[in-house]
């Protein structure tokens, strides 16, 4: 059975006040790939989020989406801690939250948006206001949000931003771990690749408007990301662990 | 004083279920400013002679409407300010033009509850069903995209054009209220129980209970004492307002 494509992207093209942010972006995810996208501080991958979400037409190309609802993960939201909504009301909202009219409390409803507060962790702070949780609380509980709906593809804008170490990784193992149990397509952006690496199958990087994607090995290399960041990069491998920095001053032993 | 009692609380529970929207969406400055400019086009209906709900009910809706399309693209607090400074200088020179109005200008700043006739009731019941009709229907969308803009946006929301929805529902709710409780009173009953709501309760479906049942008490605490002591009703809603808003502050603080 041919692997189905459940985004397809030709020539994205988009520009802003003249300038080409995007310029005849291509690439696809498959059902079940965990891909990153990277690129440097406004090399347009927000804006092409944005297209692909739907959010922002684009001025060329075309975007195809295949299967389910896609979900969607913010890097962040502002929620005041004061507002009336707990974390199971945003994630009972990943149901139909898009849908006119009422909808009565239902015993199966209930048990999705529990099962779906276990699963990403979060069954601890499920009656807490989402507004007092913490960055990574809020992340599992948006990703939740996410996933509840059963959507054939994740996409999560920077979702390490606000992290740190343990719960950075925690996230990705958790969504890695999700994607296979569901058959997730997951195309999430990061600039710390770190934690990704274990379980990116493929690398989509964008440099002056355009897209080029490679698997892995191809892109994780010191001389590719270098070239992308204008910037020394090595990639180095640490008791058998692959691992990305940055800088002048390092030295491979 | 049947009418009042029914009056009121049907602007009470109006108030308390779109409050609950207005201070969920930090809305409260346009909450403000759509009954202020309201006011203009009541004193402009006293101007050309037609009633003053007439003016309302033209004025309210055009200034939500300027607040929304204006404020899409521009901060939206810059644009509700000068929308209602625009309406207030519009207002100051209809005022300028009649004299003999006065009572009736201040009835609509204070409104005149105790005065409300049994067609009134009628057209406030008749308005009040159809803006709980309307949250009723928008209520999944209206509370996703004012928790999380983009995620609603990125779900096929349109934000744009609810937030529009939503701005003229508050003006069909102010135009309901302002011969009720008058335009001042509207807006403290669509802010204090609201905000106050939510030191008590967790969820949007209680506190939008919590908020109608604290504007409930309000209204007929102020109608009651209005009309045992014979001050204005405006007194006794406005400092209640506030009140309630301070002491669920208080019980928030102690429960940290
Ligand atoms: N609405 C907009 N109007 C004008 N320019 C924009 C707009 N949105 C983005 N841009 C520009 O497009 C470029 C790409 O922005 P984008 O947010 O997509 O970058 P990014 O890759 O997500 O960056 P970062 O890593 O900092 O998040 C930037 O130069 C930005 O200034
Ligand atoms: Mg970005």
């Amino acid at each position: 059975m041919p692997p189905v494509r459940v985004l397809t992207v030709e020539g994205a093209t988009v520009t802003f006040g003249g300038r080409r942010v995007l310029d005849g972006v291509s690439f696809s995810v498959e059902a079940g790939e965990f891909v990153g996208l990277i690129g440097a501080n406004g090399a347009g991958k927000t804006t092409l989020f944005r297209v692909v979400l739907g959010l922002l037409k684009p001025s060329a190309g075309t975007v195809r989406h295949l299967g389910r609802r896609v979900g969607y993960v913010p890097q962040k939201v502002a929620i005041e801690p004061d507002a009336p909504l707990r974390a199971r009301d945003l994630v009972a909202l990943g149901l139909d939250g898009e849908r006119f009219g009422v909808r009565l409390p239902s015993r199966s409803r209930r048990e999705r948006v529990d099962r779906m507060l276990e699963a990403v962790g979060a069954a601890a702070f499920a009656d807490a206001r989402v507004g007092t949780l913490s960055g990574g609380e809020q992340q599992r509980v948006l990703i939740a949000h996410a996933l509840v709906g059963q959507p054939s593809l994740l996409v999560m804008d920077e979702p390490l931003a606000n992290l740190d170490i343990k719960s950075g990784h925690e996230i990705v193992e958790l969504v890695a771990r999700l994607a296979v149990e569901q058959d997730l397509a997951v195309l999430l952006s990061a600039h710390e690749m770190n934690a990704i690496l274990p379980h990116m199958d493929r690398v989509v990087y964008l440099a002056e408007g355009r897209a080029v994607s490679g698997t892995t090995g191809e892109v994780i290399r010191s001389d590719v990301l270098s070239e992308l960041y204008r910037y020394p990069v090595k990639v180095l491998d640490v008791d058998g662990t692959v691992v990305v920095v940055g800088g002048h001053d390092v030295k491979v032993r | 004083m049947t009418n009042a009692w029914l009056a009121g609380s049907l602007v009470a529970v109006v108030a308390g279920v779109v409050g609950f929207f207005v201070v969920l969406r930090g809305a409260t400055f346009a909450a403000h400013g759509v009954p202020l400019a309201s006011f203009a086009g009541a004193a402009g209906a006293s101007v050309v002679g037609v009633p003053a709900v007439v003016g309302l009910a033209v004025f309210s809706p055009v200034a939500a409407v300027a607040i929304g399309l204006l404020g899409r693209r521009r901060r939206s607090d810059v644009v509700t300010a000068l929308v209602v400074a625009a309406m207030l200088g519009l207002g100051a020179l209809f005022l300028s033009w009649t004299v003999e109005y006065a009572s009736e200008i201040y009835a609509l700043l204070f409104g005149e509850v105790l005065g409300v006739t049994g067609t009134e009731v009628w057209l406030s019941a008749a308005l009040t069903g159809a803006a709980l009709l309307a949250v009723a229907t928008l209520y999944r969308p209206l509370l996703l995209s004012s928790v999380a803009g983009e995620v609603a946006e990125a779900r096929g929301v349109r934000t744009a054009r609810l937030e529009l929805l939503f701005l003229v529902l508050m003006a069909v709710v102010t135009t309901l209220a302002v011969p009720v409780v008058g335009t001042l009173l509207m807006f403290t009953l669509m802010v204090g129980p609201p905000a106050a709501a939510r030191a008590f309760v967790r969820s949007p479906l209680a506190a939008m209970a919590a908020s109608v049942g604290i504007a409930l008490v309000t209204v007929w605490l102020a109608i009651a004492l209005a009309y045992e002591t014979t001050w204005p009703i405006g007194f006794f809603v406005g400092i209640a307002g506030a009140a309630w808003y301070v002491l669920a502050r208080v019980v928030a603080a102690r429960r940290r």
